[in-house]
């Protein structure tokens, strides 16, 4: 027996710590620059990629390897070869790979730099892109970049570099000018997009929402009301009628207006934008095709095979920082997830406030005013047996009951126009149902362990303590709380572990693919009918939905690694918490 | 400082004149100082005379059979109304108290007067209702469902029994100590101030003042005065009892009920308690139940003697143990039975 046991338990940690193994040994090298291979087969076909992995093939038993090779909008990114077919293999280290704000990476050689804007000189810049008030600031910050930019000694006229594949350089020090050169030219046209392209865009934006919240809900809610005017039997000559009809027609107006104004800015700025993409990075990939990469859309740049340890290390620990902190790209296949820790944080919070202290009150209720008898005990069985629902009927019940029904009432009591318009405000799966859907879910697990611990708590002390003119409720307040707070604390780990790896019922009450973060900048600085991003979700999404499911693989892992970090900082605040409480109120078994 | 206290307690002025004068005596039966040395000196004898005598031994059935015929015809010619040797001065007047625990008749008629300032032990073998009488006292029967109780007990000419009484207030003029040390999960100061914090009392230097002396009343300053901001469950299951009595001190009650206070202590700290309980006659009324006849013969002036519900025979300690007028207190007390 003792043997079968600890042979169980052996098994079980040893699943335990191999999936822990996977999930950090890939997990932490995703983001570390592979080296790049140019391989040269025995067909005459050349390629250059990263080697991922590899294996032998079941049928003919020779060794396949795998190699990324990106530049996915030219050619498949992976490709196997056969190891006996290649002729050679180097490295070169003049190689880039880029990161794209489409079709991800480029793996290639860096021909030239194409400044047309820049080389259109300093003055006619200006003077040419006339940007939107306050207009007086750019100029000169152009001409700064600019001054930048020659003390880069790159100004008049960068260099041709000969094409790296006819004539590969092998001096370090010529392919580190070029991306410098490379650097200082994407620094400078991101600074001019920041700076003449991206007020438009505010512009833009800011139009838009105008449109949206004043003049199109406006607009209906007046409809609205002249129809149900009509409905009622006044005529249309009726005067309320015609306010009316007359305030329809300023706001159509207006509407036409506002639209034209938005189309103008959008065509200006699209002009800026082309005159601002034609500035390029020349890129010839192995083929010798070549490619022209508009500085902007390029993310980050690296040379893997010529990077010193100390720029992989920064080169890594950005790659990081971007995951953590920025917005996904490419439909989830790369950039970043802070949106999806944050609504994951977030949905978290706004659960705990919901489901604890409600958990906590219907617990103290059961544990110290319920009587025994066969209603109470017949709760007490519901509510353990709520615990062992599976999650998606609590995500059926969350869509029918918190979507439709509560948040379909307050639409239709506080935003009738959105109702009309078909754009519900609380009606639709968003942070709030969710939250409160993951509350209900986690209730029991509260309940149960908050009448847990009140009970543990010997009669004793409630004794003593109402024998000193204590209240039931001050007996409650100021010591079987404190008391039970570790064990209540216990029932918050598990119900908090539980949430934050709770998918199934998030899909269906607002879990997105895609979304913003859902703050605002207006109290209360958070978006309760906003769709949210969730780690979880963004798993199973880039894991089995994504477009390119091979090349977001190493995501997964990563995904998988913040979301246990995220488990595991929640879970050990939490443990932290209840052991400060125990020490400090453990009781003796008297 | 008295404004402050919901319930008009001394001054501190008074109280420690009270201290100061605790040899004299207030109000008790006798005078304090002599009587209680005659009563130590009593207890003495008395305890030396049972040292000797083992644990009482468990009754057979045919013994408990007996006893239970002798009981019967003892209480037929007794009535149950007249209170044997009736103390002067008395705290509490219990009047024809009978209490049912659902359908069990666990309290039979009792009438008692508890002398004010003076101790009272409650004896009797296990299931008599000791405790059940003594949880009366502050109503802490109410906590158990399924209590009722007829009768009158009247403390300081008001029925304690009548649902109209606030029994907060009750409880802090009733203080009780249990079997159980129940330290608070709190510091020592805390555990003291819980009840006056309870009262409202915010005031640091009052609290300062009542946690030092209820410390030094309990005999336990001594040992705590440098550990008052540490856990109290730090202390010794003496302490910790002492504690309780010093917890139940600070809130300035009439009556302290201590159900069984030693049972769980060693004989040393058991000492130590009797010495306290000793220390704090004349100045509070004092209640205790226990199972150990030598201390009831120890601490108290008078003694009742409870069996299956029904109060046998009460009256001064000494004519208890050295002259029982009902033959089953004889017994018990001589360990015959119980």
């Amino acid at each position: 027996m003792v043997w079968a046991a600890g042979a169980a338990l052996a098994l079980v940690l040893l699943v335990t710590l191999t999936a822990l193994y996977v999930v950090f040994a890939n997990g932490l090298v995703v983001f570390w620059p592979h080296p790049i291979e140019q391989i040269s087969l025995a067909d005459g076909s050349k390629l250059l990629g990263e080697r991922r992995e590899a294996d032998t093939d079941p049928l003919t038993g020779r060794v396949r390897l795998k190699f990324y090779c990106a530049n996915m909008e030219d050619m498949p990114p992976f490709r196997w070869i056969y190891e006996d077919e290649i002729v050679s293999r180097s490295r070169p280290p003049e190689v880039f790979k880029l990161d794209r704000v489409a079709n991800l990476h480029y793996i290639g050689y860096l021909k030239e730099i194409r400044l047309p804007s820049r080389d259109a000189g300093q003055s006619d810049l200006s003077a040419k892109h006339t940007p939107l008030s306050p207009t007086d600031s750019i100029g000169p910050n152009i001409r700064r970049v600019q001054a930048e930019l020659s003390e880069a000694s790159l100004c008049g006229g960068l260099p041709l570099i000969p094409a790296a594949s006819d004539a590969p350089i092998t001096n370090s020090q010529a392919s580190a000018s070029q991306s410098e050169q490379l650097f200082w030219a994407i620094r400078w046209a991101k600074r001019w997009e920041e700076e003449s392209v991206a007020p438009w865009r505010q512009k833009e934006n800011d139009l838009a929402r105008q449109l949206n919240d004043q003049i199109k809900y406006a607009l209906i809610e007046a409809r609205y009301q002249l129809q149900e005017l009509l409905r009622s039997g006044r005529s249309e000559t009726d005067p309320d009628c015609q306010t009316l009809a007359q305030q329809i027609e300023q706001l159509t107006e207006q509407e036409g207006r506002l639209k034209e104004q938005a189309h103008q800015l959008a065509t200006q700025r699209a002009q800026l934008e082309a005159e601002l993409r034609k500035n390029v990075a020349v890129f010839v990939d192995v083929h010798g095709r070549e490619k022209l990469i508009p500085l902007v859309d390029i993310v980050r740049f690296s040379t893997p095979n010529s990077m010193s340890l100390w720029a992989k290390w920064r080169y890594y620990l950005a790659k990081w920082w971007e995951l953590l902190s920025d917005q996904p790209r490419e439909a989830n296949q790369d950039g970043g997830i802070f949106p999806a820790i944050l609504g994951t944080v977030l949905l978290v919070f706004l659960m705990a406030i919901v489901a604890f202290p409600l958990g906590v009150l219907a617990g103290v209720y059961l544990g110290e005013y319920a009587r025994d008898n066969l209603l109470v005990r017949w709760v007490r069985v519901a509510v353990n047996n709520l615990a062992g629902i599976p999650s998606i009927v609590y995500g059926i019940f969350g869509l029918g009951f918190f979507i439709y029904l509560c948040g379909g009432t307050l639409d239709a009591w506080f935003y009738p126009a959105r109702m009309d318009a078909r754009e519900p405000v609380f009606g639709q799966p968003c942070i709030l149902w969710a939250a409160l859907t993951l509350g209900l879910l986690t209730l029991p697990v509260v309940i149960v362990s908050t009448e847990e611990a009140l009970r543990q708590i010997p009669r004793e002390i409630r004794e003593g303590s109402y024998a000193l003119g204590a209240t039931k409720l001050q007996t409650l307040f100021r010591l079987l709380l404190p008391m039970a707070s570790p064990g209540i604390m216990t029932g918050f780990i598990l119900a908090m572990a539980r949430a934050v790896g709770e998918v199934a019922p998030l899909m269906i009450t607002g879990a997105v693919k895609s979304a913003p973060p859902p703050l605002s900048d207006q109290f209360p600085f958070i978006r309760l009918d906003r769709q949210f991003m969730h780690l979880g979700y963004h798993i199973l999404d880039i894991s089995c939905k994504s477009p390119n499911v091979e090349a977001t693989k190493g995501l997964v892992y990563v995904t998988t690694l913040l979301l246990l970090a995220i488990v595991l900082v929640l879970t050990s605040t939490a443990i932290w918490l209840r052991n400060r409480m125990r020490k400090r109120y453990y009781v003796r078994a008297i | 400082m008295s404004e402050q206290f919901k319930r008009p307690l001394p001054t501190s002025e008074t109280r420690l004149s009270i201290d100061n004068n605790l040899s004299a005596g207030l109000s008790g039966g006798k005078p304090g100082a002599e009587g209680l040395a005659d009563n130590l000196s009593a207890a003495g004898e008395i305890s030396l005379g049972l040292e000797s005598q083992s644990c009482p031994e468990p009754h057979s059935a045919s013994s408990a059979k007996e006893v239970r015929s002798l009981v019967a015809g003892a209480l037929a010619d007794r009535t149950p109304s007249n209170p044997q040797s009736s103390p002067p001065d008395p705290i509490v007047r219990i009047r024809n108290l009978n209490l049912y625990y659902g359908s069990v008749h666990a309290l039979v008629d009792i009438t008692m007067d508890i002398p004010r300032h003076l101790v009272t032990a409650l004896i009797g073998p296990s299931g008599c209702g000791k405790s059940t009488l003594l949880r009366c006292l502050n109503r802490m029967n109410d906590l158990i469902d399924g209590v009722r109780t007829t009768g009158v007990i009247e403390l300081d000419g008001q029925n304690i029994l009548d649902p109209s009484v606030d029994v907060i207030a009750l409880r802090r003029k009733v203080g009780m100590v249990f079997q159980k040390p129940t330290p608070f999960p709190k510091t020592v100061y805390e555990n003291i101030a819980y009840g006056l914090r309870l009262a409202g009392i915010r005031q640091r230097a009052v609290l300062d003042e009542i946690v030092q002396r209820s410390l030094c009343r309990a005999a336990l300053w001594e040992e705590v005065k440098d550990r008052l901001h540490e856990s109290a469950l730090g202390l010794s299951g003496g302490q910790h009892q002492r504690l309780c009595i010093a917890r139940a001190i600070a809130v300035q009650p009439e009556i302290i009920l201590m159900d069984e206070p030693c049972s769980a202590l060693d004989p040393r700290s058991t000492a130590r308690i009797e010495d306290l309980i000793a220390e704090l006659r004349g100045e509070y009324t004092i209640v205790i139940v226990t199972h150990n006849m030598q201390q009831a013969a120890r601490v108290s002036d008078y003694t009742g003697f409870l069996y299956e519900g029904r109060l046998i025979e009460f009256g001064k300690t000494e004519q208890i143990f050295t002259a029982p007028k009902h033959p089953e207190t004889e017994d018990y007390i001589t360990g015959r039975f119980g």
